[in-house]
């Protein structure tokens, strides 16, 4: 009897284990199938470098907003990975205790602030200020892109200060003993040895950046053209589903869910790299 | 020479300034840093502290009226819906979480195939935007299983959003737990899931509800997944397949509008107030274990 228990748990323990499997199958299963005959129905080649996003003339190329969505990512990445990593060091090698149970929890909360707070921020601070510095509207890739460089910090953070941490103490002394300054031992003896790790929260920062929604929907301009300059208003995939959702219907509809076909493929392949880079970090 | 007033293994400041004018890479090294971790807390502390300073006076007690119209934008009822949204949520994330964790430390052999999938698929789930959520919840209930827009509908997106998040924080809760317990235990002679429910779940009890916690605010900020599966009525949600919108939806509502910015001011306040608070309790909470 009692043994008869334990057997039935231990199914249903492997079986709640599975539920992320069939999570994952049905998500892939309901896009693609809802997605692919779309992109077939418009043409791939149409589709993915049509230039015209034009639904009433049933025009789909989503070739601008791609780029938007690269274009966005590309700034986020360069203004959040030297904060995001330097801030890590700081955390993992320079930082007071004391300091220390201030700005840990702090870094957490900047990871919890819902994104449609950051998208607030970015509409009633950085609009204007971008607005008066440029003269043009503050609503454009450059300030969308500064804001998901911020967004993504948490997780740079995060990530890099658990590697860096993950480094053998005896990387520093033995820099230090050489008669390497503090600085020099932390950054040329520690980082180099946390690098694929450090690599690895970075690709996760890209992935976060190029799927975040609600924050780019309400500073990025959305104009479904290819972006000029950087002060130019731009759409991201994950905008142009989120605005035109709404009232879309028939192919308009299903091109939606094609966009959200190739914005997944896109996280596919971060993913694919992201465990590329750990797999490699751990031999 | 005057006797050191620091030990013998530390340097006073004024050996280290002279160090740093020997090494101007490491002085600027040791800038940019400090420059980088003042920019990381100035960008949090702004935000707070802008939205709260503009937002507070924005409150009025009318926004907080049971019934929402256009003239008071009351989010009651929002808030109503995202504490229905957030129970809804748990009640079907957190047993599901919880028991495959329970799987991947306590029963998984070494090896096991089925736990290498699990973890890729949990790791894939994890990166996945949320507005993919939203497409796959609108596709999977509101047009296959014809539920419309529903709080259903959107708890269950969100509970495959949240699955990954409880998964790892149990599971680093799980692992935690000394195998002192776990020999001890089955030395006294209790079986597997006696062992698992008397003594490993009691002791990790603080790192689950941590991970939990976190759930609650991840849930509590989303909009995308919700927008196209739960709906924007504006209404208090009274049974599971109604429609509703969460807080965060109700403010991005309001923008779109773009009539109200002060509701909007005062939504982002309560918002702000409700994810800072949850965070401190997961902290507060997650201190606990480590204490131990």
């Amino acid at each position: 009897m009692k043994n008869g228990k334990e057997i039935v748990m231990r199914g249903v323990f492997a079986l709640a284990a599975c539920v992320s499997i069939a999570a994952v199958a049905l998500i892939c299963i309901f896009l693609f199938a809802n997605g692919i005959p779309a992109i077939v129905e418009i043409g791939p080649l149409k589709f993915l470098g049509g230039m015209v996003w034009n639904p009433n003339q049933n025009q789909f190329g989503i070739f601008p907003m791609i780029i938007g969505s690269i274009y966005a990512t590309a700034i986020a990445i360069i203004v959040g990975v030297p904060i995001g990593l330097l801030t890590s060091v700081f955390l993992a090698r320079f930082c007071p205790k004391k300091l220390y149970k201030i700005l840990k929890p702090a870094v957490s909360l900047l990871a919890g602030i819902p994104s449609i707070v950051y998208g607030f921020f970015g509409l009633v601070v950085m609009v204007p200020i971008m607005q008066n510095i440029f003269g043009v509207s503050g609503k454009n890739v450059l300030t969308a892109g500064i804001l998901l460089g911020f967004m993504i910090l948490p997780t740079i953070i995060e990530v890099s200060e658990a590697q860096i941490r993950a480094v053998p103490n005896s990387y520093y002394e033995g820099a230090l003993a050489l008669g390497a300054t503090h600085e020099r031992s932390v950054y040329f003896a520690m980082l180099p040895a946390a690098k694929s790790g450090i690599m690895a929260g970075i690709i996760l920062g890209i992935g976060r950046a190029i799927g975040e929604t609600m924050a780019v929907v309400m500073i990025a301009g959305n104009q479904a053209t290819m972006p000029s300059s950087l002060l130019s208003g731009v759409r991201t995939m994950t905008a142009n589903i989120v605005l035109e959702m709404g009232y879309a219907a028939d192919l308009h509809k299903e091109a939606l869910i094609a966009t959200g076909v190739v914005l997944f493929v896109f996280i596919l392949i971060i993913n694919v790299c992201f465990s590329l880079v750990k797999k490699g970090g751990n031999k | 020479m005057a006797a050191p007033a620091v030990g013998i293994n530390q340097r006073s400041l004024k050996q280290k300034l002279a160090e740093y004018r020997h090494q101007p890479l490491s002085l600027i090294l040791l800038i940019a840093t400090l420059l980088a971790a003042a920019i990381t807390v100035f960008i949090l502390f702004s935000l707070i502290i802008y939205i709260l300073v503009k937002g507070i006076p924005a409150i009025r007690p009318e926004m907080f009226a049971w019934k929402y119209t256009t003239s008071n934008n009351s989010m009651m009822p929002s808030i109503i819906n995202t504490l229905e949204m957030v129970v809804l949520t748990l009640i079907m994330a957190v047993p599901v979480g919880v028991f495959s964790a329970i799987y991947l430390v306590e029963y998984a052999k070494r090896g096991n195939k089925l736990v290498k999938v699990v973890r890729m698929t949990t790791e894939t789930l994890q990166g996945i935007p949320s507005i993919v959520f939203g497409l796959f919840g609108y596709l999977m209930f509101v047009v296959a299983c014809h539920f419309g827009y529903s709080l259903l509908g959107g708890a269950i997106t969100l509970a495959l959003m949240v699955l990954p998040l409880i998964m790892r924080t149990t599971e680093e809760a799980l692992l935690s737990v000394p195998d002192s317990f776990r020999e001890g235990s089955f030395g006294l002679g209790a079986g597997r899931l006696r062992t698992v429910f008397k003594i490993i779940v009691p002791s990790a009890m603080p790192g689950i509800l941590s991970g939990v916690i976190l759930a609650i605010g991840r849930i509590v900020g989303e909009t995308a997944a919700l927008m196209y599966t739960a709906g924007t009525a504006t209404t208090v949600c009274s049974n599971p397949m109604g429609t509703c919108r969460t807080l965060a939806v109700h403010m991005y509502q309001l923008l779109c509008e773009g009539r109200e910015m002060n509701a909007a001011y005062a939504t982002a306040v309560v918002l702000l107030v409700l994810v800072i608070l949850i965070n401190m309790l997961s902290g507060a909470i997650a201190k606990k274990l480590t204490k131990k």
